[in-house]
């Protein structure tokens, strides 16, 4: 059983009628992926990849018993999309959009609160579970199964941690983006304690980077729970010319600024073993895993 | 998108915010006579796109026209290094003249987006200041923090308690909470991520003036408000680094010999570091956004190529979903195509059609050093680029 999906997720997808909702729906369904209809304001009723396309989330999810859905709609209506999926009690909602306003997501956020939806995204690459379904738009082709679960702000690092996992003679039981924007829907530490508690994974990857506090979280998570699976950290950014990158004013580094060095030292003395470099995290998670006996 | 602060305080005076009396200047004798229209002292401020200004020497009073203008003269077509510039610092372009204003008191303020929580955040100190974090982080100031959720909700009773525990009372105390209430309408509206007085000054009347204000626009709402995105300053960007973002690349210029080509910015981050790991010096950031197209990424290879420091460049891709492999070869070969220039180019192609982006640099005629892994490559990189040093 992975985390988040598996053979009995029904798949909308908010946004089908696009470009990239056609091109994405079609390879998710190759994939072997569950998809029970798409939503397109104003083209209910019509047909799209022979599923049927609904004007709103709500009667979709009656017709269809579907339990997750997929978001590609563009920037200024994203959040709209977002937020019907949650008032529509969606268990699962993954955002692919980019360049989603920032405020839009503070209100998504918002409407997150209380509700029983879990978001993932916006700016995400989506969820893969190899030989079982995919819930988002990466390339398939290296992943295995097996029991390595991933949490990454970043998807092309994600695919390369993929690769060199399955190069190690291992595999993975979950891939997840949890988008590369600051605000977002589920966060690495609750990626990571649902990955822990996964029967299915016997050790978790993080693939952070410079920016934001989300690994000084997930730093401060591990220790105090001292978790009994290995967990192991790729932190990039290391060499970034910071103060072109972040050169924030004021106010905004009172809040911290996230450099890699000060989220490594937070990471490593909670006990999360430390990819030294990008090409040896599959290496440092096989050594983790042998260690182990 | 940051704008100026005589963009700033222009934006937010509808929302109730005063700001001194002020012209812009963009030669020095202008300086002069906009300090001989407002009368007595003045401010001679330097608008740049950072913060360390005042210690920097970038914002200088004047007594008399005179010294006004020569304040001008000092600051105008310099380059103002602070601590937020970096070394090479930023030009001075215009410098704002505004009518100096005693403060009997000096209030921080701000609003901002708190990633982690997710909501509007208003922080306050009761003393503002070039130097507030200092003096936070020394312990002598206590900076106050009120969530306000999306910002779209008045909650007047929580922020006025909050501004009394700034020291606030009275009349001003309502002034501030007015003030406060139109600056959340303004963060709201005009999309911003962060709103800055610092210092807010009371004065002897009891009134409150902005001295100086930073704002921050967000990016990807401009689509909304196309009058602030006619605020955004290019002259701070370089002019490649403005034709990149044209076509869908980011890109940082840097100072080495190394160029350096990832498809997304976790990866490009890595072979950064990867990089500089192997001793190598990288002459540029450079992150293909997966919606450039192959044309685009011809461009972003031009300008790496046109770079005079560039010794060698390290292309290092993972084709994914959204943007394979193939993409990014064509991108190369048309960018090689209209160049005279031959630099050694390292590649690492993995992931989505790597075995045709392969055979698509071979019917391009691209000699490309291929290598199967990122850290090969990048020490492959290193090597050319010293060997041609």
């Amino acid at each position: 059983m992975a985390v988040f999906l598996n053979r009995d997720t029904r798949v909308l997808c908010q946004g089908m009628t696009g470009w990239a909702g056609t091109h994405h729906v079609a390879r998710m369904m190759e994939y072997g992926t569950q998809v029970v209809g798409g939503i397109t304001p104003g083209k209910g009723g019509r047909s799209h990849l022979n599923l049927p396309v609904y004007d709103r989330v709500a009667d979709a999810q009656v017709e269809t018993g579907a339990n997750a859905s997929i978001v590609f709609v563009p920037p200024p209506n994203a959040a709209a999309a977002m937020i019907e999926a949650i008032e529509a009690e969606l268990p699962l909602v993954v955002a692919v959009t980019e360049r989603v306003p920032t405020l839009d997501m503070v209100r998504v956020r918002a409407a997150l609160k209380g509700a029983r939806t879990i978001l993932v995204g916006a700016n995400s690459q989506g969820i893969l579970v190899p030989g079982v379904g995919k819930l988002g738009v990466m390339a398939t082709g290296s992943e295995r199964p097996g029991g390595v679960g991933i949490v990454s702000r970043s998807a092309s690092l994600t695919s390369e941690v993929v690769a060199q996992i399955t190069a190690a003679g291992l595999g993975q039981s979950t891939t997840i983006g949890v988008g590369g924007d600051p605000i977002h829907g589920i966060g690495m530490r609750e990626c990571l304690e649902l990955l822990l508690a996964d029967v299915d994974t016997q050790a978790v990857v993080l693939i952070g980077e410079i920016g934001g506090t989300e690994e000084e979280e997930v730093a401060e998570y591990v220790a105090g729970l001292r978790p009994s699976k290995p967990v192991i950290a790729l932190i990039v950014g290391r060499e970034a010319p910071l103060e072109r990158r972040m050169g924030h004013a004021g106010a905004l580094t009172l809040r911290g600024r996230g450099d890699a060095a000060g989220k490594i030292k937070a990471l490593e003395s909670a006990g999360v073993r430390i990819a030294p470099s990008a090409h040896l995290v599959g290496e440092t998670v096989r050594q983790a895993l042998a260690g182990r006996g | 998108m940051k704008i100026h602060e005589f963009q700033a305080k222009h934006l937010l005076a509808p929302y109730g915010l005063t700001v001194p009396e002020s012209g812009v200047a963009i030669r020095a004798e202008e300086a002069g006579e906009i300090a001989g229209r407002l009368g007595g002292a003045v401010m001679v401020k330097a608008q740049i796109h950072a913060g360390g200004r005042q210690r920097a020497g970038g914002v200088r009073p004047a007594e008399t026209p005179a010294d006004a203008e020569a304040a001008a003269v000092a600051l105008l077509g310099e380059a103002l290094v602070t601590d937020q510039t970096g070394p090479t610092g930023q030009i001075v372009r215009r410098v704002l003249v505004e009518a100096a204003v005693p403060g009997q008191r000096e209030l921080h303020l701000a609003l901002l987006v708190d990633s982690a929580a997710g909501e509007v955040m208003l922080i306050g100190s009761s003393r503002g200041g070039a130097d507030i974090e200092e003096q936070a982080a020394r312990g002598e100031l206590r900076i106050r923090e009120l969530r306000l959720g999306t910002g779209r909700e008045a909650r007047a009773q929580v922020v006025a308690a909050f501004l009394a525990g700034l020291g606030l009372e009275g009349a001003v105390h309502e002034r501030v909470c007015a003030l406060v209430d139109g600056l959340r309408r303004a963060f709201v509206e005009l999309d911003a991520s962060l709103i800055e007085l610092n210092p807010l000054a009371v004065t002897d009347a009891g009134t409150l003036v902005a001295l100086d204000v930073k704002m921050i626009l967000d990016d990807n709402a401009l689509f909304r408000h196309p009058e602030l995105a006619a605020l955004r300053d290019e002259d701070d960007t370089s002019a490649v680094e403005l034709q990149a973002q044209r076509h869908q690349l980011n890109y940082i210029q840097l100072d080495g010999d190394i160029g350096m080509v990832a498809n997304g910015a976790g990866l490009g981050l890595a072979t950064l570091d990867m990089l500089v790991a192997a001793n190598g010096r990288p002459a540029n950031f450079m992150d293909i956004r997966t919606t450039a197209k192959s044309l685009d990424i011809a461009h972003g290879f031009g300008l790496l190529l046109d770079n005079p420091a560039t010794r060698a460049i390290l292309i290092n891709v993972h084709g994914g979903g959204m943007q394979a492999c193939d993409t990014i070869a064509e991108g190369l070969g048309i960018a090689l195509r209209r160049t005279g220039r031959s630099l050694p180019l390292v590649v690492r192609l993995a992931g989505n059609n790597a075995d045709f982006a392969r055979s698509r640099l071979q019917n391009f005629g691209c000699a490309v050093i291929d290598c199967p892994d990122m850290w090969t490559a990048a020490s492959q990189a290193v090597a050319l680029a010293e060997r041609r040093a």
